[in-house]
């Protein structure tokens, strides 16, 4: 192999699993540490800087970063990152002062952005900065799309969304609430220099089946139910509820239906319970909630009883795989299965649905009526008009919305600066040595053995009263900062210098987890065998040395490093450092 | 601050026959220098034993007094142990082996601890046959005192502190071949691909087995001048890392293609593979052996590899014939057969 590059800002920014998982790239090990040091201010801004919600997020993020951790590949739990992201976002101090200020001076372009949820509002707290005029349309009262009208209050407290929106909007945003943006041609006529679409996928779809006209009123769309139960429309639901779907979505009807009078509220979904989309903290939380959950049903009937719904039927089914792994769902041969219910909620999807956006804009659709929208500029057919969130790929989640809104940000700047939009500035990277002494490193690099802690909840027969009392209570301090130290640092990388080397082979033998071997260089494929441990994990990358005096190479295999500095402190000459890397993605600006 | 090891290890880390991993053969943290030579003759060790899947507890470690008599500590740390005094290794070892002959005796020594004040200790159990592997971490100096010359030091090799050694040194492999060693083999610590298989050898062969290993002391003698520095050891032997098994490493210059391949049956019915034996080379000729080891010398070249193995070889308690079993399986029947045996030696002596 090649020596590795370490001068490529990806290589690094790779071995940080968690900040490599985040869609908007949250340097995650630096604010766990910050929040060990006690230091939430801190922690919050530097969650702010990348993903703008980090009160909303440490509640209710998807946490591709999660799976991703180092952690889980050691041991049983990756660290729960997440709900660290809330234990900042709960104890910081006022944070009005770190905000970034609107320049007294506007650079004179305006930006229009159709839709008020996170990709929107990212957008605009990367521009307003700058000096541009922003004009935010939104159909509701308030700002925060989907994570006011959706995500409900017993996971993410109004009072916290508030706040979070309330940092954008106080930078001079002109905001046009209870406004639906009906035409694309008008906004395009108030000349705009560009335009930026964050409509969501605001669509849910019905489920037709026989009876479903008889059934009426008691048959939900679940997205729109949900929404008008946030925006205070609906109060009550039957005692007896089914809900269709396996999702997020689903999750959240079910759980809904328990605070408004839902006594026997059932899942049912069509494939087995371990192929269900929803996060399995959800489902448990659901679960918990004695919601039970009814894996291969297949909805047939709705069914009518005096002209009223009073339940539906179900095919009984099982899952057959074929020699691809490819599902099949056959009848299981068992009787229907009938389940009585007073209301359904149908939570079986989401889609885009552009009705405003005219024929003759310039924007152009595909065959599924997705607009054509460029994976890194999200600009689309029309220069001006720029995508985000979940309107430009389909529906995904705040955090994808957020990463998105930077991105276009990035895009409208180069386009009202008339340069290239694939000219994008480089990421800030910065290494800097940890070394304090020779047994001692300015990062805690004992790796602690405790499993995952387990965040609190509220009482259930309290939460199950109020639909805005929140569920989870989130991390005490002590148990915060036990948990952070589960972290393995992973931003704090082993770099090698070749010609300091000896080869004494001490960091061989003391590296806990048998990452380094010298051996002479192969192709990948052959080096991954004959490493000391064999390196199976290809997603993790080989660092590979220049050639040795031996004429063996130094190989370190990334996987399960923890980070703990003894190769370093094991090193007679220093070949090895505990360097940290702050990998920041560029903003706008 | 670290002076703790983490607890996790590589989820795939490889098993032996025993299902153990190299985490059971593992031993507390080390506390030598970093970059000592002595901690990577310690991993190899701790290797051979892995590779050999041999019981942590059929394993009795012995030492003296120096950095290199530590390391048993760092190694093997579910296996007995005894750390002696100073060049009194080999009679304790003597003493554990005669008492019970069903555990393998791995010795560990230094220069300073074997050289000098062992020398006496170290002649006589060669001249015994012990079966056991005697391992000296040969630096050429007194690491543990800071660093004064030791008997092996080369003439003319400078210390870190800037003065040349006068003296002619000791050298034990020689010295080993002379007393009629039945195996004897050098090697050097940043050598792990040729050390772990000559140290899983001398662990199945039945008699005494010498491993003199270069171990460069990166504190007091890795110096420019130093003749068991890193850098000069590195340039006078073959590079490493080419061979398989127990390879004969000749001299510099001799190319391996030049030998030939060839088989050691050891009497558990193991192979020792000898490969790529440079030519002119019989490992089971003694003088052969000595010949080329003073030929190296006078080049100022280290030979490394199996120099010297004789396989139909009778350890001490052949020699005395002793007792079969370990002395604590012996109960008092064994050891007071009664007045009717007594009476028949007695008769005998009349
Ligand atoms: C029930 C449910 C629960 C969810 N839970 C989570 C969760 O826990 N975590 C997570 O990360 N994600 C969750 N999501 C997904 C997440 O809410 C979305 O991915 C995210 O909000 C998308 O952001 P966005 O900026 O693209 O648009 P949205 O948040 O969808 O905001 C778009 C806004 O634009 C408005 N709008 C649309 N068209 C017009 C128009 N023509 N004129 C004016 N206004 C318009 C909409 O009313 C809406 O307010 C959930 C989604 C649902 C449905
Ligand atoms: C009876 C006795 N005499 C002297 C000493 C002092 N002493 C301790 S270690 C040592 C030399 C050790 O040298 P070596 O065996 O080469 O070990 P190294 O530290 O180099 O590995 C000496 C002389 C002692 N401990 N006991
Ligand atoms: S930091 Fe060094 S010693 Fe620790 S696990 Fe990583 S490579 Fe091994
Ligand atoms: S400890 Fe340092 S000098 Fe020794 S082999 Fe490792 S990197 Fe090289
Ligand atoms: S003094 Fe020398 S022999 Fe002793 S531990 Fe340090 S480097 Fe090793
Ligand atoms: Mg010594």
């Amino acid at each position: 192999m090649k020596p590795t590059d370490t001068k490529n800002p990806e290589y690094f920014h790779k071995v940080v699993d968690c900040q490599y998982a985040c869609p908007a790239h949250t340097p995650v090990p630096e604010y766990i540490r910050l929040i060990s040091a006690g230091k939430y201010t801190e922690a919050y801004m530097i969650n702010w800087e990348s993903n703008v919600f980090p009160g909303v997020l440490g509640r209710t993020c998807d946490r591709p970063c999660e799976p991703a951790c180092r952690r889980g590949r050691i041991e049983e739990e990756p660290v729960a990152i997440c709900r660290l992201k809330r234990v900042a976002a709960d104890n910081k101090d006022d944070v009005r002062a770190f905000m970034p200020g609107v320049p007294s001076e506007m650079n004179g372009k305006r930006i229009a952005l159709i839709g008020g949820g996170p990709a929107s509002l990212t957008v605009a707290r990367d521009l307003a900065p700058l000096g541009y005029e922003i004009h935010l349309y939104d159909e509701h009262a308030a700002g925060g799309g989907m994570m006011r009208s959706q995500i409900p209050s017993f996971r993410l407290p109004d009072d916290v969304l508030n706040e979070e929106v309330g940092y954008i909007l106080d930078m001079g945003i002109h905001t046009h609430f209870n406004t639906y943006v009906s035409s694309m041609n008008e906004i395009l006529e108030k000349g705009y220099d560009a335009v930026f679409v964050g409509t969501g996928a605001p669509r849910g779809r019905d489920l037709v089946l026989p009876g479903r006209e008889e059934a009426g009123k008691n048959v939900h769309v679940g997205i729109e139910w949900l929404a008008s139960v946030a925006f205070e429309h609906t109060h009550k639901i039957g005692k007896k509820v089914i809900v269709l779907g396996g999702g997020n979505t689903a999750m959240d009807c079910c759980r809904t239906s328990r605070r408004l009078g839902g006594e026997e509220v059932k899942v049912v979904v069509r494939s087995p319970f371990a192929e269900m989309k929803a996060s399995p903290w959800e489902i448990e939380d659901a679960m918990h909630e004695d919601i039970p959950i009814l894996e291969n049903h297949v909805p047939k009937t709705y069914v009518i009883e005096n002209g009223k719904l009073v339940g539906m039927t179900f095919e009984k089914v099982k899952a057959v795989y074929d020699e691809h792994g490819k599902r099949t769902l056959v009848p299981s041969g068992e009787p229907e299965v009938f389940i009585e219910a007073d209301d359904v909620l149908v939570a079986v999807g989401q889609q885009n649905s552009f009705p405003w956006i005219e024929k003759d804009t310039g924007v152009d659709f595909d065959q599924w009526g997705m607009p054509l929208v460029d994976a890194l500029t999200h600009q689309s057919t029309n220069q001006r008009v720029f995508f985000g969130g979940d309107a430009a790929f389909g529906p995904k989640n705040v955090i994808t919305a957020v990463a998105h809104g930077h991105q276009a940000a990035i895009s409208i700047d180069l386009h009202c600066s008339g340069e290239a939009l694939t000219a994008r500035p480089a990421p800030f990277t910065n290494l800097v040595s940890k070394k304090m002494g020779i047994h001692e490193w300015s990062y805690d690099n004992d790796v602690v053995n405790d499993q995952r802690f387990i965040v609190p909840q509220a009482e259930k027969k309290a939460a199950l009263s109020d639909r805005k009392l929140e569920v989870e209570l989130g991390f005490d301090i002590q148990t915060a900062i036990k948990e952070a130290h589960r972290c393995l640092n992973c931003d704090v990388q082993t770099v090698f210098e070749k010609d300091k080397c000896i080869e004494c082979d001490a960091c061989v033998d003391i590296c806990p987890t048998a990452c380094i071997t010298f051996t002479l260089n192969g192709e990948e494929d052959d080096l991954r065998t004959r490493l000391k441990a064999p390196a199976l994990n290809i997603t993790q990358d080989l660092y590979v040395s220049d050639t040795l005096p031996t004429q063996r190479v130094m190989v370190k295999d990334e996987d399960v490093c923890l980070h703990c500095g003894l190769c370093a402190e094991r090193c007679p000459t220093s070949a090895w450092d505990m360097q940290q890397y702050l990998y920041k993605v560029t903003k706008a600006g | 601050m670290t002076y703790i090891r983490p607890k996790f290890r590589h989820p795939d880390l490889p098993k032996n026959d025993l299902g153990y991993t190299t985490r059971e053969y593992e031993g507390s943290l080390s506390t030598l220098c970093a970059g000592c030579g002595h901690d990577s003759i310690s991993g190899s060790i701790l290797q051979a034993c892995f590779e050999l899947s041999i019981p942590p507890h059929r394993i009795a470690k012995l030492s003296g007094i120096g950095c290199s008599s530590k390391t048993p500590n760092y190694f093997l740390g579910n296996s007995h142990g005894f750390n002696s005094v100073h060049g009194r290794m080999p009679s304790v070892a003597t003493g554990a082996n005669m008492a019970n002959r069903d555990l393998i005796y791995m010795g560990v020594s230094g220069d300073g601890d074997t050289a000098s004040i062992g020398m006496g200790q170290f002649v006589h159990v060669i001249r015994r046959n012990l079966n056991m592997v005697y391992i000296v971490m040969n630096n050429g100096c007194y690491g543990l005192t800071k660093g004064q010359d030791s008997a092996t030091a080369d003439a003319g090799s400078k210390s870190k502190a800037g003065s040349v050694n006068p003296f002619q040194p000791i050298d034990l492999a020689g010295l080993a071949l002379e007393l009629g060693a039945s195996f004897v083999a050098q090697s050097f610590s940043g050598d792990k691909e040729q050390l772990v298989p000559l140290i899983k050898a001398a662990v199945s062969h039945p008699g005494f087995a010498f491993i003199n290993v270069i171990s460069p002391c990166v504190t007091f003698n890795n110096n420019p001048g130093s003749t068991k520095s890193y850098d000069y050891v590195r340039e006078h032997i073959e590079a490493t890392g080419k061979t398989d098994l127990v390879p004969e490493k000749s001299e510099i210059l001799a190319s391996y293609e030049s030998g030939t391949g060839t088989e050691v049956m050891l009497h558990d019915g193991t192979f020792i593979k000898l490969e790529k034996l440079a030519a002119n080379r019989d490992p089971f000729n003694r003088m052969d052996a000595m010949n080329a080891l003073r030929n190296a010398r006078n080049r100022n070249e280290i030979l490394t590899g199996l120099l010297y193995i004789e396989t139909e070889t009778e350890d001490l308690h052949h020699t005395i014939n002793s007792t079969d079993r370990p002395l604590n399986t012996l109960d008092e029947a064994d050891l007071c057969p009664g007045s009717a045996v007594l009476a028949e030696i007695n008769e005998d002596l009349r």
